[in-house]
């Protein structure tokens, strides 16, 4: 990342994209890489072009005021990193794989000799080898004084090279003690004096000096951070120097002076910090995906937040009713409203109200649930702490949206609801109760409910209206229904439906083998129906009316989602580590809407998001989407980097997603760490929120003329079509048969009976259950 | 091991005091360094910092500043006297009051003619060094505050005072006040603790824990390092002026270094570089010698810390030293009787050890029958600090030695009470003793001067006066460090230029003279069935000399000829105490601050190869092997730091220990400091 006074570049995955700071504003993206963007340096003979490199093997000049791409150097070896200096005109330092060492660890580095010739695309051949041995990390290269020497550190190594004598001087650091974790992370050298300073893993800054002499090198140790230094720079006058750490603070630290300036809680963990050719802003680029930039006496002058990628989305995707934004896990500790119309953050809420620290191994409180209720009101959160069960801390807050502070206000708090983690919680769905039923593992499921006015001064509080058990099983899920007349409370393997207004019994489900994983009431013209996905991979629907089982197919959902505007269901669904995708009514076991290879790995978290405004000239088969988008994040099951277990972006399933069939790329790693392809196409994101208009139209229209990507999706449901219409008779029947057996129902009202099925129901059922898989299964075939 | 009894003592409340001035003397390579109870230790560099001698302290005296010039070394303090310490007799030669009030700083100049001293009423005042004496010169400055440091300019013709809120500098020419700093920190007093003359800038340390650099001609500042929130107490240079330490209140010492801004070129800056921290407490002086920087301070520790881009390559002197214990020997033990004596500056300590009647296996703890006990506790008469101090075998004499007189006592102890008697009439030629010892029937006492020994008989009536023993060929007076005695026909002394005198008791003369090695005599031995010597050296060599025959045994030139294992040699705390086990003739059991050690003259020698703590592999091996893989050395690391280790006559062992952390408790509470996360 780079950038002078005006701009901020910033690489994000196979983009570069470049804003205003002053304004915050996105002002232009420069696309053409077709891999992770891995450097991007400044050309030093023209101030107002970029060299970006990529893992693609090219490197790309730009004109980044205008946007437009005037050179592609090809390269043809995967780019670490990319360095220019004012010294060397015409030649690009480049960190790729060592030719003749298959292991594609070991980097590097070369320098490539740029001939001068006016075609846009030009291969490059002349590449002489500079230094092996060279770190994957960007950051721990660097020139010297004006390009005088270059000096590199890997492991307990620092290697300076001059080119004067074309002689590396390598020193080794004393690892004085056991344990010390002397490694080098970072390097930066002063653009005036001989001065190299390091980053090491035990926290310390090292500036070295006298580093041509073979044992009388000597060094000066700064100490202010605990952990690891991530990045360091010095000032274009070389008065100061910035590191930044986990602990996400800036250090500015005086060059010849013995003191320093900290800028705290800035965010997330700094991973990136560079400096305006003037030296006049400091940008740095954080882990939880945001660029701060900072004017030099330390103030905080821009944010440019993108959603925030904390460790694990806990909470389930939750849309706050009132502002329509999605929630979920932010910085520890916090919420984040997030919205997606806009990609940016609304606001962060803190649950936890405690300092973060950052300590390894230090148990922090982290929010496992949220709740809102129907008009966003109301949110109900859960936090815990501990990983053992012993000494696992659960707090429930209930918060009420204050209408004068825009934001939510703690009412209640409740230390210890359950005894044992809390599995599930959710809001009675309409306005005139506010109750909120919780789930836990200590085998109880509690409804609390909102006090009277009068209870207290402070207002109403909440308190725990009811204790609900079932055989001593416990609890996985709960739901109401869309009316708010029955709840739904999964018990392992059992559905008790209960009476929330009198806390009566009114039936149980079941249907073994398998406990219950998700549960979910049918909407609209569907709330008839429940729906169940059980462990054995069952995805089972029983209908309220007649208590009975209307229809069951054995496929392995990881995930079933309603849609809240319809009566539409998501289900994902799991097979050889592609995920599936099926949106179908529960009154018809017939999907409208089959995707399938939708993406690798398991998708952990998705939501329906309602449209602003309902779309209406959209093609069939993504019918289901006019009234919201379907956003889902992604557990990647093959990672390379294991810090990075869960990604969480959100890819939208809309309408242009198709059309556009192309993949947009979230800001995400600034010039980070190598992000593998599977990566890179999970990063992808809404289409819609990217764009200015212009460009979207242009790029629908044009999608149009071309693509055939959406009619192919097309032509495998119309196949289905066919083959699937002689069931629809046979359901119909069953639809009939159904009716009937309300009908009775309706006779013997308020009697608990176990509806007794026929013979010919039952075969009729099997015969269904029969037909959709196979009718399933050929679909997952095909 | 089993084989010993071991009285494990820790009632021997030994307290090290504060080091507060360190001069090293690039010529004699010597170390001298001066702690707070007024007494002042010399340490040998090329000996790998063997402490040589020690010149007892006296109460209330306080030494501010040392000063090498020559061989002579002088000190002075806030008595306001300078005074010359006599190194061979170990006490001091002369003092001479400068009636300016305490004194804070003394400097001689580069050409070793003069003396100044920085006094309490703000003169600098010059003497002239003459062969016997100091003569005053004439004085300089005078007006009000103290002068807190002071600095000469190689040349010889400036000299820089640091006082309070200003430094001064004095052209010696004339005489005049040359240029002053200004005023430097406009709140608070500071106290400039430290300056440094080096050839075209003054560098001060303060209390405001800054070190800067000024300009001498202009008297401006040039340069400034913050170093630490609290104060900079002292700076060293090293020869060459490129490289400058300064300690602080921190107990940090942190290096500055001249160093090429731009590689290459001639611009140089001074930049801080590195920051050793070693010291709990204050540093308050440093020396800087070439290859090591050696800095003391209110922990009472000796640092050495090697610069290890000054050095080539790995070896003894390439680790860091840190030299806390005294390397002679504060205890004595009575052997029959089951005494320890106990030698503290102002007093002495008689316990008899417990007793037990158990018995277990290796390595239990036997039930105490009868408690250790206290019997006396011996105040010493004047100002002066004991210097050694000596209980008989029998137990029933005492004697102890200040640098102003021996006093000889008589104990008898009845079933309970104790009484002491001191004993009149001590011979007038044994004055001031540098070591003390009794014969083994408890017959005679020998006390040795810098040039002879004294033979006292004892008798139930009193004492008589009986020889006095010189060797041979004295050429020069001498310091004697150790004599040992044999079953009384036999007494080896050693001086501290590590020649052995050996003289026949029975005879009352002079015997022999062990061939001389490099390295000092750090403890030795002799054997009381074979009447052989065995020495040990600072070094760590080992030679056993016997006497009968005067010349080396085999065993040591085994030993010369095989060479001792490198990890005996890289030991860095001299061998205290040699003593033989009765039992085993074979046996040599030596001792220093960490480890007692036995020797096992009948087995093999470890060669270089083999393991050297090779007991607990022993352990695991079954009885037949143990013998071939068995060698010489046997370490033993259980009991730590010692004090002493001793054989009494009933196959019990003493070992006396002083746990650091009852040190470290008694030190006062060093400056506070702001940790991460506290």
């Amino acid at each position: 990342r780079s950038r002078i006074h005006k701009f901020l570049l910033c690489a994000s995955g196979d983009l570069v994209k470049v804003f205003s700071t002053s304004t915050e504003e996105w002002v232009h993206v420069l696309q053409g890489h077709t891999n992770v963007v891995t450097g991007i340096t400044l050309n030093p003979a023209n101030q107002l072009q970029v060299y970006s490199s990529s893992a693609d093997g090219t490197v790309r000049l730009w004109d980044f005021t205008d946007g437009i791409l005037i050179k592609t150097f090809v390269i043809g070896y995967p780019i670490a990193t990319l360095l220019v200096s004012n010294k060397h005109e015409g030649i690009l330092f480049l960190v790729v794989p060592a030719k003749d060492n298959s292991n594609s660890e070991c980097l590097q580095l070369v320098a490539a000799h740029v001939p001068k010739t006016l075609e846009q695309e030009v291969e490059v051949r002349e590449l002489s080898s500079v230094l092996p041995n060279i770190s994957p990390n960007p950051r721990a290269v660097g020139f010297g004084r004006e390009g005088e020497y270059i000096a590199s550190a890997e492991g307990l190594k620092l290697i300076v090279y001059f080119f004067r004598d074309q002689k590396p001087y390598r020193s080794v650091p004393l690892i004085s003690s056991k344990g010390a974790k002397n490694t080098f992370t970072c390097v930066s050298c002063h653009p005036k004096d001989d001065c190299v300073a390091t980053g090491h893993e035990d926290g310390k800054i090292r500036l070295w000096r006298n580093f041509n002499q073979k044992k009388e090198y000597t060094y000066t140790t700064l100490h202010w951070h605990h952990s690891v230094v991530n990045t360091l720079c010095f000032t274009p006058e070389g008065t100061t120097l910035l590191s930044g750490g986990i602990e996400s603070v800036l250090v500015q630290w005086q060059y010849d002076r013995n003191s320093k300036y900290i800028l705290p809680r800035l965010g997330g963990s700094i991973t990136h910090i560079s400096v305006s050719a003037d030296g006049s802003l400091f940008t740095t680029s954080h882990s939880d995906n945001k660029i701060t930039v900072i004017q030099s006496n330390l103030k905080v002058s821009a944010v440019i937040q993108g959603l925030v990628k904390g460790e694990a989305v806990h909470t389930d995707l939750v849309i706050d009713p009132r502002s329509k934004a999605l929630v979920l896990n932010g910085k520890p500790g916090h919420l984040q409203f997030y919205s997606l119309q806009r990609d940016k953050q609304l606001y962060n809420l803190d649950i936890v109200q405690q300092e973060y620290i950052y300590q390894e191994g230090l148990d922090q409180y982290e929010v496992v649930k949220a709740a809102f209720d129907a008009h966003g009101s109301c949110l109900a959160t859960v936090e815990e702490r501990g990983k053992k069960l012993s000494d696992t801390e659960i707090t429930l807050k209930f918060w009420d949206y204050n209408e004068t502070a825009q934001s939510f206000v703690l009412n209640t708090t409740v230390m210890t609801p359950h005894d044992n983690r809390i599995t599930s919680m959710c809001f009675f769905p309409t306005a005139e109760t506010t109750m909120v039923v919780t789930t836990a593992r200590d085998g109880c499921f509690k409804a609390w409910l909102l006090g009277q006015e009068s209870d207290t001064e402070n207002g109403p509080s909440w308190s725990c209206d009811f204790v609900g058990r079932y055989h001593d099983l416990q609890p996985t899920n709960c739901c109401f229904s869309a009316d708010g007349s029955l709840l739904a409370v999964s018990f392992q393997e059992v559905i008790t439906i209960w009476n929330p207004e009198t806390w009566e019994l009114l039936t149980t489900l079941c249907q073994p083998p398998g406990n219950i994983k998700d549960l979910c009431f049918g909407r609209l013209s569907c709330s008839r129906y429940l729906l169940a996905t059980t462990t054995k991979n069952m995805l089972c629907c029983w209908n309220l009316l007649t208590c009975s089982l209307e229809w069951s197919t054995s496929i392995a959902v990881t995930l079933l989602k309603a849609d809240p505007l319809s009566e539409n269901m998501a289900v994902f669904t799991l097979q050889k580590e592609q995920t599936d995708l099926f949106v179908f009514k529960p009154c018809e076991p017939r999907p409208l809407f089959t995707q399938n290879a939708l993406c690798v790995g398991e998708v952990q978290r998705a939501i329906f998001v309602p449209r602003e405004e309902p779309l209406d000239n959209c093609d069939e088969s993504s019918l289901w989407l006019n009234r919201s988008q379907l956003y889902f994040t992604i557990n990647p099951v093959c990672h390379l980097l294991p810090t990075q277990a869960v990604i969480d972006d959100s890819v939208a399933v809309t309408p242009f997603y198709l059309l556009l069939g192309k993949h947009r790329q979230r800001e995400q790693e600034m010039c980070g760490l190598p992000v593998t392809e599977q990566q890179g196409r999970l990063l992808h994101t809404a289409a819609h929120v990217l764009p200015p208009a212009s460009f979207l139209c242009n790029m629908f229209v044009k999608s149009l003329l071309i693509s055939q990507t959406g009619v192919k999706v097309e032509t495998e449901p119309s196949e289905q079509q066919a083959e699937s219409e002689k069931e629809e008779e046979e359901s119909e029947e069953e639809m009939d048969s159904c009716d009937a057996q309300q009908d009775r129902r309706v006779q013997g009202l308020g009697v608990e009976t176990v509806p007794l099925i026929s013979k010919a129901q039952e075969r009729e059922l099997k015969k269904v259950r029969r037909t959709d898989y196979s009718w399933l299964s050929c679909l997952s075939d095909s | 091991m089993g084989e010993f009894t071991v009285h494990r003592v820790r009632f021997f409340h030994y307290m090290p005091s504060g080091i507060c001035a360190m001069a090293f003397n690039r010529r004699t390579e010597r170390l001298a360094v001066a702690r707070t109870d007024g007494s002042v230790e010399l340490y040998s560099r090329t000996d790998h910092f063997f402490q040589e001698k020690v010149v007892p302290g006296r109460q209330q005296r306080s030494i501010q500043a040392l000063c090498w010039v020559g061989k002579r070394l002088f000190g002075a303090g806030l008595s306001g006297e300078i005074a010359e310490f006599d190194l061979d007799n170990l006490r001091l030669k002369f003092s001479q009051d400068a009636y300016g009030g305490p004194i804070w700083s003394i400097v001689c100049n580069p050409q070793g003619t003069h003396l100044a001293a920085g006094c309490e009423d703000g003169t600098v005042k010059l003497f002239e060094i003459l062969e016997d004496q100091i003569r005053f010169e004439r004085n300089m400055g005078g007006q009000k505050g103290r002068i807190i440091s002071l600095a000469w300019h190689s040349s010889g013709t400036k000299i820089a005072a640091g006082m309070i809120d200003m430094i001064k500098v004095f052209d010696l020419d004339s005489g005049e006040l040359r240029s002053r700093g200004s005023r430097m920190q406009q709140s608070q007093e500071c106290v400039v603790w430290s300056v440094l003359f080096l050839s075209d800038i003054i560098v001060s340390g303060d209390s405001a824990g800054k070190v800067k650099m000024w300009d001498v001609n202009t008297g401006t500042l040039i340069k400034n390092h913050q170093v630490t929130e609290w104060d900079v107490l002292t700076l060293s240079v090293s020869q060459d002026e490129t490289s400058l330490f300064a300690g602080t209140s921190e107990g940090t010492v942190v290096q500055f270094q001249l160093l090429d801004v731009v590689l290459g070129q001639e611009e140089k800056e001074w930049v801080r570089t590195r920051t050793f921290k070693n010291h709990t407490h204050d540093v308050i002086a440093l020396a800087e010698a070439d290859t090591v920087i050696i800095s003391g301070g209110m922990d009472t520790q000796l640092v050495v810390r090697p610069l290890l881009d000054k050095l080539d390559f790995k070896s003894r002197d390439s680790s860091l030293l840190k030299i806390l214990f005294p390397q002679r020997s504060l205890v004595s033990c009575a052997k029959k009787a089951g005494l320890l004596l106990f030698q503290y500056p102002t007093h002495l300590e008689l316990w008899r050890l417990g007793d037990t009647e158990g018995h277990g296996p290796p390595g239990c703890i036997l039930p105490v029958s009868r408690n250790p006990e206290k019997l006396l506790h011996l105040k010493i008469k004047g100002e002066d600090h004991v210097c050694c101090s000596a209980v008989a075998p029998c137990g029933e004499w005492i004697a102890y030695s200040t640098t102003s007189g021996i006093r000889l006592y008589r104990l008898q102890r009845d079933n309970k009470n104790v009484s002491i008697t001191k004993v009149p009439k001590l011979p007038k030629v044994l004055r001031h003793a540098h070591q003390l010892c009794f014969s083994p029937d408890s017959s005679h006492l020998y006390g040795t001067t810098s040039s002879a020994v004294h033979v006292v008989a004892l008798t139930s009536a009193g004492c008589k006066f009986e020889h006095s023993l010189k060797p041979n060929s004295c050429v020069e007076p001498f310091g004697n460090e150790s004599q040992e005695i044999s079953d009384g026909k036999f007494l080896a002394s050693a001086n501290s230029n590590s020649e052995i005198h050996i003289y026949n008791m029975h005879k009352l003369k002079a015997h022999c003279t062990v061939p001389v090695y490099r390295s000092g005599v750090s403890a030795m031995g002799i054997h009381p069935e074979t009447n052989n010597l065995v020495i040990v050296h600072a070094d760590h060599q080992i030679f056993e000399f016997s006497i009968e025959q005067m010349q080396y045994t085999d065993w040591s030139r085994r030993v010369q000829k095989e060479g001792l294992h490198h990890v005996w040699l890289e030991r860095d705390t001299p061998v205290i105490n040699v003593t033989f086990n009765p039992q085993n003739p074979n046996h040599v059991i030596l001792h220093d601050s960490y480890m007692f050690c036995i020797i096992d003259q009948s087995l093999p020698l470890p060669d270089r190869k083999s393991q050297f703590h090779n007991q607990l592999t022993l352990k695991s091996l079954p009885e037949a092997e143990r013998l071939k893989h068995s060698h010489a050395f046997k370490e033993c690391k259980l009991y730590q730091p010692l004090l002493c280790v001793d054989m009494l006559e009933n196959q019990s062992l003493v070992v006396v220990e002083r746990p650091l952390l009852d040190i470290t408790t008694n030190l006062p509470a060093p400056v506070r400091q702001k940790k991460f996360a506290t």
